[in-house]
């Protein structure tokens, strides 16, 4: 028999895009152990917002995601909105809604690319990132910038929807249907994609449950959860929708439910530009936060998103707590990953269309209680353990940088 | 279900056929959206100096200084500017605004500090 071996995938990865870890025990070709870290790309967005005005925050949780930007400014906004006991007018709750909608579009075009890359299907890449320019397009038409739009401020939305622009959003959404219909038949016809997809990335609807997987994950396995339905925000509870589900609880199941949500969100598009009410875009917002603490839900693209935010009264939050979708999920690729060949980690890690800068919330340093206090150190003290550490463990001796003390 | 092999052949040799999707960006320029957010404008005259929009910049990229009385100048970052248009807003009295600029690439960084 075989013995086990282990073999790190990442940090840094050509497979994966971001870095993230996963210490892979092997035995033979088949995965027996996989153990997931997190934790490399921490950037303190929590703690820097407590340094910022709650506007200002806004533009820095837009950034904790590239791609669901939208997501987490609209859901860090609900909390503030909710503090501050403020009501949107109808006309942002539908530009919210609509922009959320266009970059769930952008957002699962860029899976099923990505996701056609780990197999090595790059043409279906080449056609699904082709037609997410659509898209990306339309939000630099509506926004201004193609990434992190900067649509939301407090009380409402900045930019309005013109008449002219609403055509070129159904032009677009019209393009990218027919589009989209096409990629449903390679989904459910080509006997490549099928094959290399089905059974792999196995988890049973009741461990997805157990395992607490969220959005396109979750509804793959049967969850039928989304908060759009269940907690409807924005304008979401005036539009008819259906919520997609599919029992193959395999990475083929993720990519039907994602492709068909593609089809959903074109129907959501044409319901909210339909129904668009007239009036006033936001509402005044004040400076000061009333005291208080409030929770948010946003159905981002890959999953719920959830924002606590704690204002103590002045212009700046006092605690700031995000747990972004892939979080929820990132212990569920374990699972799925029980008993597969290592050729398919790439793509069922690639799956649960992961985002581990948004993961990266804090790094808990797990401390003996007992010397909890010792183990605080002030900078100096860490400069110099470091260097004894290094000296000690490593034989790097860097006491010459020593002069570069003050 | 029926299973064809090569479903996305005939889609494969149509695009043979095709002009290419990608542009040869430095030789034609693209078409540039009208609300586009791209580098800031100062317009000096309208200029009171309240600094709301310093007050509220999320990344300290704009500044404003008074050279003589009612005469303002404006020091826009453009290496920390995130293009957020947050000072558009925050402007009262339109003294500032968008333009459709964006190729703000340099190889000097002392370039990047601009007087508006």
């Amino acid at each position: 028999m075989s013995k086990k071996v282990v073999i790190p995938i990442g940090p840094q990865h050509p497979a994966l895009k971001e870095p993230a870890s996963f210490d892979v025990t092997l035995k033979g070709e088949r995965v027996a152990d996989i153990l997931v870290k997190v934790g490399y790309n921490h950037r303190g967005i929590e703690k820097a917002c407590e340094e910022r005005t709650f506007l200002q925050s806004v533009y820095l949780v837009e950034r904790v995601c590239g791609i669901c930007s939208h997501s987490h400014s609209t859901c860090f906004i609900q909390a503030i909105e909710e503090l501050a006991n403020l009501k949107i007018p109808p006309r942002a709750a539908y530009i919210r809604s609509l922009i959320g909608e266009l970059e769930r579009i952008h957002s699962h075009l860029l899976w099923l690319g990505v996701a056609a890359h780990e197999i090595g299907f790059d043409t279906l890449l080449m056609y699904s990132w082709r037609d997410r320019e659509i898209v990306m397009d339309l939000l630099a038409l509506l926004t201004g910038n193609r990434v992190n739009y900067a649509v939301n401020v407090i009380g409402g939305v900045r930019k309005d929807v013109s008449e002219e622009e609403k055509d070129q959003i159904l032009k677009a959404v019209d393009i990218l249907e027919e589009r989209t219909k096409y990629y449903v038949q390679v989904a459910t016809e080509e006997v490549t994609l099928i094959e290399r997809l089905s059974k792999v990335g196995y988890i049973s609807h009741e461990d997805a449950l157990k395992y607490g997987a969220v959005g396109p994950t979750g509804r793959a396995s049967g969850i039928k959860r989304d908060i759009r339905k269940d907690d409807p925000y924005a304008a979401y509870g005036e539009v008819d929708f259906e919520v997609i589900t599919d029992d193959h609880c395999d990475v083929y199941g993720r990519a039907v439910v994602r492709v068909k949500e593609l089809m959903q969100s074109y129907s959501i598009i044409r319901q909210l530009l339909k129904k668009l009410p007239q009036g006033p875009l936001s509402v005044v917002a004040p400076r000061l936060i009333p005291a208080g603490e409030a929770v948010s839900r946003y159905e981002a693209p890959r999953g719920e998103d959830i924002h606590f935010v704690k204002s103590n009264g002045t212009d700046k939050p006092e605690r700031v707590k995000l747990r972004a979708p892939t979080l929820a999920n990132v212990q569920s690729v374990a699972k799925m990953l029980e008993d597969g060949y290592l050729a398919d980690v790439p793509i069922v890690i690639a799956a649960i269309d992961p985002c581990f800068s948004c993961t990266d919330r804090m790094i808990v340093a797990v401390n003996n209680v007992s010397t909890a206090k010792e183990d605080r150190m002030d900078w100096k003290t860490l400069r110099e353990f470091s260097i004894d550490w290094y000296k000690k463990n490593r034989g790097v001796d860097f006491t010459k940088l020593k002069k570069l003390d003050k | 279900m029926s299973k064809k092999l090569g479903k996305m052949l005939a889609e494969t040799i149509s695009s043979l056929f095709k002009k290419p999707a990608t542009s040869s960006y430095p030789f034609k320029k693209r078409e540039i959206h009208k609300h586009y957010n791209g580098k800031v404008a100062y317009i000096k005259e309208k200029c009171v100096g309240c600094n709301m929009c310093v007050r509220n910049c999320p990344a300290k990229a704009i500044f404003i200084t008074k050279i003589a009385d009612k005469q303002f100048e404006a020091t826009l970052h453009l290496d920390r500017c995130i293009f957020c248009s947050q000072c558009v807003i925050s402007c009262k009295f339109g003294a500032l605004k968008n333009t459709n600029e964006f190729e703000l690439a340099t190889g000097d960084k002392s370039k990047l500090v601009v007087k508006l």
